[in-house]
């Protein structure tokens, strides 16, 4: 997939800490009569239906002698060697650099911080082609083509992921831990490592399990930063489906990436469990921020200012530049050429028309994983039984090929009665597979921490079970729902590899017609793509800036 | 302060033109079947690659002669197009097909994607192009050439004279200065990948180690190569020599800001190109087959040939269309295009591509 659906998912897991009173109450499932069935039944079909069937359907088209045999070449596991080392560095490398970002981003006071957080997740919608050109435009001639580069863009795109799980921990950790071991006479870092590392490690190892994720399955990074000798599964699966038409092949790989996938989510769960920590948070995190006054203090922040800056900052800044640089003076032509480019042809598309396309999907594409992801959710929440198999089974799509869903879509819904193909709906049913995990990560947290003796006293008082939780759960979980809707809108926004392969007749999205800006010569193709990407930033960096809000008034509700 | 006026006006000129001029016509008994003039209003969709245009004009003109509402189902780049197609064969997501190149046009006839038809207006079209289709399912359309784009102010800063051939591309002369696509992954790159097999035959991987030996760089795509590598475009790519396309010094000029500069910066090595038709055809399976074979008649038209210059950037395969004075002067023509035939290239391309990874980049 794009890294732009996949690293919007950690915000979520964040944002909603555990609240106190869960380590009180035990086990979840306690409230009478609420079975998890009813709720993980629209999910399941959803994703049986539109990922399951699609998938296997290609996959037992291609399935062959020579799945195998490409197992067999040596050429292929240099590309899973290179694949599994480069999203390693990668890994280690965001936590290296988002680490300290989450602590100061998540701990300072300072004015400016939501702004920053929100703009820190821009690039989650950029086509990696667009930061591709501006990386190459930027890095030393040497960088490009290398490893080096594929990192730093890795890093570029993951930054808010470690940012945001780490942080939205970090901001809700109790203070006085860390403030009684300092007054027994600990170290800063003494205290760092006993007392705030140990409960912080299962929100890094899920920001970690994520970012290797993305970077694992990472495509258009690979392809336009990367050289002709970088080439990650995904590529490969790319191109043996959409270029060589070797679906045997294909298929092969693709049972190799979902294995993989499936054995990392096995891992990060059984990590994440092993490491869990059951902890008094703080609900509200106004308590935690302080402004930075001691001088490591402010050199802290002035540090990750500057690695902001010069990693996330520069980047964007550079393509806004671009929109209204006009042949070295300022100057708005390429915005005016929005209007006009290829007018009076059949690819004419104007920028509202784009923005209005997109923006259609992206409400569906929320609706659907809203509804999917939320129902979801609850089942995995009140499910004393296979909740955890859902939760995985709902990620796999994060982790398959784009092209891969694409082909399967075509084929599994290309006769009577189910032809979909050519219809509106595809786009949003593919965008929506991507954003219902990153739903499910925002809302479960919540889900699980409803008091079911709130709902015991709804049923004690003569109350159905639905009725019960509709009223006891629902109030809850509708500002979580608002999160998540936030994210899957961002997700369908910047949704690329899925859109530009599935033939509609209507007007491109915005990230797809930036790339098919990209894709011929002149100036003026390159100027009002900057200025279209300018556009998609701006859209974006607004509803982050809503989610941010949503999210900041709801602890005090629980 | 606007281009557009100006590229329409040249365009309706284009038409008119075109319109008045009328092709050759020939014996009835050539054309399989002749569709009828016009149809109950239906719709026919035409499903393409994502770099389709037509102008507007053209397609209001081919529902007010016919009745024909075009839909066009656009997406993808030419090799994802076909391989839909292709699995899609017999149960088709349109009508009719345009945008299958020489490269892919075996793999595609050879799956039964498409239904025989041959239009009237065939024998307008230079049999050269034809004999590429190298099967009576497909029309050619339009056609291209790959070829080497050179950076004319880079040399003249330098007092170097451009190279004239490929030979010069592994002349030291010449060191560092080209990049190329990869073919595993770029159209144009596998298309340079053939001009060398055309003209060096078996020996095409020697020339590969001698332009390895005088550092050509391999990028993954057309953009990395022409925005971001290639010095005149524009974005402070380093290198004067790049695998693009004849006419992409005439589209430097039309997607130019305004003032449009008097000529392109670049210019084009004539010398191995590849010559790459598009073509169309009636998709097997199609519920309209006489309103398809209408389109594709269109699309042979002289107002829809007269069109593709300016709105696709390539040139019409209808012998006599006029070309728009853009490409008259900056479109490179090339005496002696390079090519394969068809089935050669479906049975080795795999091999070439793999062949050419060994001997470039390990």
């Amino acid at each position: 997939m794009d890294q732009g659906g996949a690293a919007l998912t950690v915000t979520a897991l964040v944002g909603t800490p555990t609240p106190p009173d869960r380590s009180a109450t035990g086990p979840v499932a306690a409230g009478p009569a609420l079975r998890a069935w009813p709720f993980g039944l629209v999910p399941a079909a959803f994703l049986l239906v539109f990922f399951g069937w699609p998938v296997a359907t290609l996959l037992g088209h291609g399935a062959g002698r020579r799945s195998l045999q490409v197992l067999s070449q040596p050429e292929i596991w240099r590309v899973v060697g290179f694949t599994v080392g480069q999203a390693l560095l990668s890994t280690l490398l965001t936590l290296l650099v988002g680490l300290p970002g989450a602590y100061v981003l998540h701990r300072y006071a300072f004015p400016g911080r939501r702004l920053l957080l929100a703009v820190a997740t821009v690039p989650f919608v950029l086509p990696t082609v667009v930061v591709g050109l501006a990386f190459r435009a930027l890095l030393p001639a040497a960088w490009v083509g290398t490893l080096g580069a594929i990192l730093l863009a890795h890093v570029f795109f993951n930054y808010a992921v470690v940012v945001r799980v780490v942080g939205g921990l970090w901001a809700h950790l109790d203070p006085r831990f860390e403030q009684a071991a300092r007054s027994l006479g600990a170290s800063p870092w003494q205290a760092f490592r006993t007392v705030t590392w140990p409960l912080l490690r299962p929100a890094v190892a899920a920001a970690a399990a994520l970012v290797f994720l993305f970077t694992f399955t990472s495509f258009g990074v690979v392809l336009v930063l990367g050289g002709p000798g970088t080439v990650t599964l995904e590529v490969e699966i790319y191109r043996r489906t959409a270029q060589l038409l070797d679906l045997s092949g294909a298929a092969g790989l693709a049972v190799l990436q979902l294995a993989g996938l499936a054995a990392v989510l096995g891992v990060s769960a059984r990590l994440q469990a092993r490491l869990a920590v059951v902890q008094p948070l703080r609900v509200s995190d106004g308590g935690t921020l302080r402004r930075p006054d001691r001088f490591a203090e402010r050199a802290l922040l002035a540090g990750v200012l500057v690695s902001v800056a010069g990693l996330l900052l520069a980047p964007m800044t550079a393509l806004v530049l671009r929109s209204v640089r006009v042949r070295g003076a300022f100057g708005l032509d390429w915005w005016r050429a929005l209007g006009t480019v290829d007018a009076g042809t059949t690819r004419f598309a104007s920028p509202l028309a784009s923005l209005r396309v997109s923006l259609g999907y992206a409400v569906v594409a929320t609706f659907i994983a809203v509804a999917v992801g939320g129902l979801a959710a609850c089942a995995v929440a009140y499910a004393r039984r296979g909740g955890r198999t859902l939760d995985a089974a709902l990620m796999l799509p994060l982790g398959t090929s784009a092209v891969t869903v694409g082909f399967g879509l075509l084929l599994a819904f290309g006769r009577p009665p189910l032809d979909l193909r050519g219809t509106w709906i595809v786009v949003p049913l593919a965008h929506a597979l991507v954003a219902v995990p990153l739903v499910l990560r925002t809302v479960l947290p919540v889900a699980r921490s409803v008091d079911p003796r709130l709902r015991q006293v709804a049923s004690t008082l003569g109350a159905t079970p639905l009725r019960a939780w509709a009223s006891v759960d629902l109030p809850v979980l509708a500002r979580a729902f608002g999160v998540g809707a936030g994210f899957a809108f961002a997700v369908s926004l910047g949704e690329f590899g899925a859109t530009a392969f599935l033939a509609r007749s209507d007007a491109p999205t915005l990230p797809v017609q930036v790339v098919r800006l990209l894709g011929r010569p002149g100036e003026q193709s390159y100027g009002a793509a900057m200025a279209l990407a300018t556009l998609l930033m701006a859209v974006t960096a607004v509803a982050m800036l809503v989610t941010e809000r949503l999210r900041a008034g709801r602890p005090g509700e629980l | 302060m606007r281009r557009h006026p100006t590229v329409l006006a040249l365009v309706s000129g284009l038409f008119l033109a075109a319109c008045g001029q009328g092709g050759p016509t020939l014996p009835p008994s050539a054309v399989t079947s002749a569709p009828p003039a016009s149809f109950a209003p239906v719709t026919v969709r035409l499903v393409t690659h994502d770099s389709f245009a037509l102008s507007d004009a053209t397609v209001a003109d081919l529902r007010r002669r016919t009745g024909i509402t075009l839909q066009v189902l656009a997406a993808g780049d030419a090799g994802e197009l076909v391989n839909k197609a292709v699995l899609t064969a017999g149960r088709p997501e349109g009508d009719v097909l345009f945008g299958v190149d020489t490269t892919l046009v075996s793999r595609a006839v050879q799956a039964g994607v498409f239904a025989a038809y041959r239009p009237r207006a065939l024998d307008t079209i230079d049999p050269a192009l034809r004999r590429l289709a190298g099967s009576d399912a497909v029309v050619p359309v339009d056609y291209g050439d790959v070829c080497v784009n050179a950076d004319d102010r880079w040399f003249a800063g330098r007092g170097l004279a451009a190279p004239g051939s490929l030979e010069d591309l592994a002349d030291p002369r010449y060191r560092d200065l080209l990049v190329v696509e990869n073919p595993a992954t770029s159209s144009p790159g596998l298309a340079f990948l053939m001009a060398t097999v055309a003209r060096y035959g078996d020996a095409w991987p020697d020339y590969w180690r001698r332009l390895r030996a005088n550092g050509v760089l391999v990028v993954n795509g057309w953009t990395e190569a022409y925005t971001g590598e290639f010095s005149a475009g524009g974005q402070g790519g380093r290198r004067p020599l790049v695998v693009s396309y004849a006419s992409s010094p005439p589209a430097e000029i039309v997607y130019a800001a305004d003032p449009k500069p008097a000529k392109p910066s670049t210019s084009v090595l004539t010398d191995g190109c590849f010559r790459q038709v598009e073509f169309a055809g009636v998709l097997a399976g199609t519920r309209h087959e006489q309103a398809a074979r209408a389109v594709v008649d269109w699309l042979l038209s002289a107002p829809v040939q007269a069109d593709v210059p300016l709105s696709m950037f390539v040139f019409p395969v209808r012998t006599g269309t006029p070309l728009p004075e853009v490409f008259q002067r900056f479109a490179a023509r090339p005496a002696r295009p390079l090519s394969l035939d068809p089935a050669t290239i479906t049975a080795h391309r795999e091999q070439w591509v793999e062949e050419w990874t060994r001997v470039v980049l390990r």
